[in-house]
């Protein structure tokens, strides 16, 4: 059976049918790989302006910056690791997750094929490449429906590099002196950050997520990094530890690739979510200073319009 | 700015420091991390050849078809400690004269950099776009079925690819130094409150 979506003016506004959001999936995939955002460029050509002429973590944002030029413009990927690929995918009553997922899936399947996205999927015990980006669990998805009528996906391309400095704390750890409190979730970022180096390319851009379980503590930390790059965290206390987080990491010295620098991280994200009594994990999800994310946003039916932002 | 042709020697590569901006021309070959396991569990005779005097690119490019042949879109560098276990080795094996790659090596690269004379070089991690701008033409492929595109063998040929050396072959590492500076930051943070 299929459940109608609410009617407006007695038509209805969209059914099942007239949903496929493939070919606007294909265009969130290029402009994640190939654009870089706005809010992020800012961020890079201030970095820039911070590092004296002669050294080389300038040269390096000279770089990052040309290259986000050259990338734009022939619609090539900013960097050839184009991650694993995460979408959160927002939708109305009605329509068919399952659907969704298999429209998502061939939209990566065609962005492989234009060359947005590497192959980037190996076989765990094989080791064997499929050379399309399908494969067990790949890409990423969390569904959830709402009360909207419209349906946003947000996309995320989350480099290996990156991934591989990403950590996960149980408090209280002795060998940090961190316990179960806010100058315990400090001491865990300082810690994942001052280990990273340059090797998850820095700057990096932290999400951390204090609570959850070991798996939800990693999905809520990389979806921290959803919001606004300027957005601060509602809660006060997040907020202020958000701000001294990278004053203190910027303090570290490891600047851009790990070659010493004024600018070690461009922004730290902090959220939190319910624990269980006997666990208090913080998640530090560390993902590379271009931080690959776009939304789109797409209406129903014959006046449904999109957005990618 | 410092022109390396190659393949080098053992003379050029040993004249290079810490902190030299160099551009490469000539024919470098990618290898990451199935390749370094692939050179590393057996000898390859047939890879001897190949990589003589030249670089090895820890990278896994965006390529795509053009005619017979490929052209790379996207390379730049992969992070270069997961070949920690394999790079001696395989520089003392290979005759490599250089690896290219991101984020440092550890104090086995570093000490094998010395021995055999051979250097680290950074390129711009995420600037893939740009690397590719080099790459002139793709020579040859080896392994891509067996391994993939990520992780084959591409042999490229490059023109003012730009890079700094941030390991010499007299001792010096740029790495070890900014993680000794940031370790004494890092402990004062941790001290404090």
């Amino acid at each position: 059976m299929y459940i109608g979506l609410p009617k407006r003016g007695g038509r209805t506004l969209a059914t099942k049918k007239s949903v496929d959001i493939t070919d606007n999936a294909v265009e969130l995939i290029r402009l994640c790989a190939c654009v870089l955002r706005d809010d992020i460029r800012k961020r890079i050509v201030k970095a820039r302006d911070l590092e004296p002429k002669d050294r080389m973590s300038r040269s390096v944002f000279v770089a990052l910056l040309e290259n986000a030029e050259i990338a734009a413009r022939n619609s090539i990927p900013m960097c050839q690791d184009t991650g694993m690929v995460i979408f959160w995918v927002h939708y109305p009553k009605g329509l068919s997750q399952g659907e969704l997922e298999g429209q998502l899936k061939k939209a990566v399947g065609k962005a492989t094929k234009k060359s947005y996205l590497r192959p980037n999927t190996i076989e765990a015990l094989t080791g064997k490449n499929p050379g399309d980006n399908t494969g067990e669990g790949t890409p990423v998805f969390h569904f959830k429906e709402w009360n909207k009528d419209h349906i946003r996906v947000d996309l995320m391309l989350k480099g290996g590099g990156s991934e591989n400095v990403s950590a996960q704390y149980k408090l209280p750890d002795i060998g940090l002196s961190a316990s179960r409190d806010l100058d315990g979730v400090r001491r865990c970022v300082l810690d994942t950050v001052f280990k990273a180096q340059g090797e998850g390319c820095a700057p990096g851009i932290i999400g951390v997520c204090l609570g959850g379980a070991r798996d939800t503590g990693f999905a809520a930390a990389k979806e921290v990094l959803l919001r606004p790059l300027d957005e601060k965290s509602p809660d006060p206390r997040l907020s202020k530890l958000e701000e001294d987080l990278v004053t203190e990491l910027n303090t570290l010295g490891i600047g851009p690739m790990g070659f010493g620098g004024k600018t070690t991280v461009l922004a730290v994200k902090l959220t939190t979510l319910a624990r269980h009594p006997a666990t208090y994990y913080v998640t530090v999800a560390y993902t590379c200073w271009a931080l690959r994310r776009y939304s789109m946003s797409m209406g129903l039916g014959k006046k449904g319009g999109v957005r990618y932002d | 700015m410092i022109r390396i042709d190659l393949p080098t020697d053992d003379r050029t590569v040993r004249g290079l420091k810490c902190g030299d901006y160099v551009e490469i021309f000539g024919v470098l070959m990618t290898g990451r991390d199935a390749a370094h396991s692939y050179l590393f569990k057996q000898h390859r005779p047939e890879f001897v050849d190949r990589l003589k005097g030249t670089f090895i690119y820890h990278c896994g490019p965006v390529v795509k078809r053009a005619g017979d042949g490929w052209k790379v879109l996207s390379a730049g560098p992969t992070t270069s400690t997961r070949e920690e276990p394999f790079q001696a080795k395989v520089i003392a094996d290979y005759g490599i004269k250089g690896v290219i790659g991101k984020g440092g090596m550890g104090q086995k690269t570093l000490d094998a950099l010395k021995e055999f004379g051979a250097v680290y070089l950074s390129a711009v991690g995420g600037a893939g776009a740009l690397a590719a701008a080099s790459v002139k033409k793709v020579r040859n492929v080896y392994l891509l079925d067996e391994m993939g595109v990520p992780d084959a063998f591409w042999e490229l040929e490059v023109e003012a690819f730009p890079a700094i050396v941030t390991m010499d072959a007299h001792g010096e590492s740029l790495h070890k130094k900014v993680q000794a500076d940031s370790e004494r930051v890092f402990k004062e943070l941790i001290e404090q409150k």
